[in-house]
């Protein structure tokens, strides 16, 4: 297996605080919006950017919310493998809210439209926007696009975007691998 | 994540303890689930169940049907009392009719011990054994262990007494297998005629003293007496037994610790336990209904996740 460095740790750390910036001009003091990290590599990237939100720009009292899409899923007994849940913990109601859906990687898109669903069972939220750290362009089987992009990658098929986060994987990075 | 080692629920007997751990960390996420505002999820959109129910039941039947609709699942019910089985047709033609009509999965009650396992070797759909006869009923001994674990964090190293018919009890049987398997010590009391003869083949012991074996145990599982399937009298009188065998505030209050009170239901108050233990906040009683459902649609997804 190929492994080429796509970010570094560095340039991470620069492309999460230029993301939480957009997010401060657009969401301003978030009084009205809730960041939801899809589970279950959404959830790191969520969590950093409450951080940085909450330390380096004095927005207290973010509220994040963890969504587990596994139930919502449209290839239910057509995977191959079987499907893992993870936890859901959303322990407010999104209604008339703006939700800021929150995922490592946008490839397919299958997961935010399984999201765009999981999230009704919260309330009917005024708005949703989407942020993604990579952006798998050419790669989508549905019309959903990120509002607030990190960095568009280019990859065909056969490659895979591993996104690792300090948290879990000891540092962080953004690899492109080949089989 | 792992699968079931099966593709039907015939009994406790037939899966073992990683199964139990997957449908209780499954059945976890669908407790969160039924919990939200609102409380359905889209995975079982092109699977269809049927519940044949050969036997009365109110609780089990519509436990299944809720999770079944919890997952959006198409549901037909169906109860022999109003079906052409009075009219002389056999099991596997009633179920085969069921089946030809597309359905994938049955959920099914039956008086006979091992009519579920006969259905499974004999028709082509995934099987949930709802009870049958005075053999097994696991659902129901998953969701009394997931209650016990939920209540007191782990089942193993616990220790609990099942009270009551265990004769006639496919709850006891399906109890025993499902505690062992994870590592609770069982003791059963009740009185003599309704203790099966070899129970202690299956590695319980019996108490025949309702006192010591509630000061002995952590959870105590009171059983209804089984009106329904006694054809002789096994004991002199509902008051006697309840005299003997019945659970009532002052007994508890007057064992040293504080014991969980479980009952499959339905309860006959004043016979296996009083009113005031029923309600009191030792019982779980209402808890286990709850978890009833969560349990019902891990098992159901679980299952419906395996079929081709």
């Amino acid at each position: 297996m190929n492994q080429k460095v796509l970010l570094n740790s560095k340039e991470v750390n620069i492309i999460l605080n230029r993301l939480a910036c957009q997010l401060i001009e657009k969401h301003l003091d978030f009084s009205d919006t809730i960041l939801i990290g899809i589970q279950p590599r959404g959830t790191f990237l969520a969590k950093r950017l409450k951080e940085i939100l909450e330390n380096e720009y004095q927005i207290p009292n973010i509220a994040l919310g963890y969504l587990d899409i596994t139930f919502f899923r449209d290839d239910f007994r057509r995977a191959n493998k079987s499907l893992e849940a993870n936890k859901t913990q959303i322990d407010f109601l999104v209604e008339n809210k703006k939700v800021i859906f929150i995922d490592d990687v946008l490839y397919t898109g299958r997961s935010i439209r399984a999201a765009l669903t999981a999230i009704q069972s919260f309330g009917r939220p005024s708005g949703i926007e989407l942020l993604t750290l990579i952006d798998r362009r050419f790669s989508r089987d549905l019309p959903i696009q990120p509002d607030y992009r990190g960095r568009q990658v280019d990859a065909i098929n056969g490659e895979k975007v591993k996104v690792c986060w300090v948290e879990q994987d000891g540092e962080d990075g953004v690899y492109l691998e080949t089989n | 994540m792992s699968e079931l080692s099966v593709n039907h629920l015939l009994g406790i007997k037939y899966i073992n303890k990683k199964d139990i751990d997957l449908i209780f960390e499954t059945a976890d996420h669908f407790k969160e689930v039924i919990n939200r505002p609102i409380k359905k999820v889209p995975s079982l959109r092109d699977i269809t169940i049927a519940n044949i129910f050969f036997e009365n039941s109110t609780r089990t039947k519509l436990s299944f049907e809720l999770a079944q609709k919890r997952l959006s699942a198409d549901v037909i019910s169906f109860s022999a009392a109003q079906s052409s089985v009075k009219k002389g047709e056999t099991l596997i033609d009633t179920v085969n009719n069921i089946l030809s009509m597309k359905v994938d999965m049955v959920v099914m009650r039956h008086a006979n011990p091992g009519a579920a396992y006969f259905l499974s070797k004999n028709v082509k759909a995934s099987i949930v054994n709802a009870g049958d006869g005075a053999h097994e009923h696991p659902t129901q001994a998953l969701l009394d262990s997931y209650s016990i674990r939920e209540k007191l964090g782990d089942v193993a190293g616990k220790k609990v007494v099942i009270v009551g018919d265990i004769l006639h009890s496919r709850v006891a049987l399906s109890n025993i297998y499902a505690l062992q398997m994870q590592g609770a010590e069982v003791k059963v009391c009740g009185p003599k005629t309704l203790i099966p003869r070899y129970i202690e083949s299956l590695g319980v012991t019996v108490e025949p003293n309702l006192r010591k074996a509630l000061e002995w145990c952590d959870v105590a599982n009171m059983l209804r007496v089984q009106n329904e399937r006694m054809d002789v009298n096994f004991f002199p009188s509902t008051r006697e037994y309840a005299q003997q065998y019945g659970v009532d505030k002052a007994l508890l209050d007057s064992l040293d610790k504080e014991i969980v009170i479980m009952h499959p239901g339905p309860i006959n108050r004043g016979v296996e336990i009083t009113s005031d233990v029923a309600d009191s906040q030792q019982s779980v009683i209402l808890n286990q209904v709850e978890n009833g459902v969560a349990i019902r649609m891990a098992v159901i997804y679980l299952l419906a996740s395996k079929i081709q």
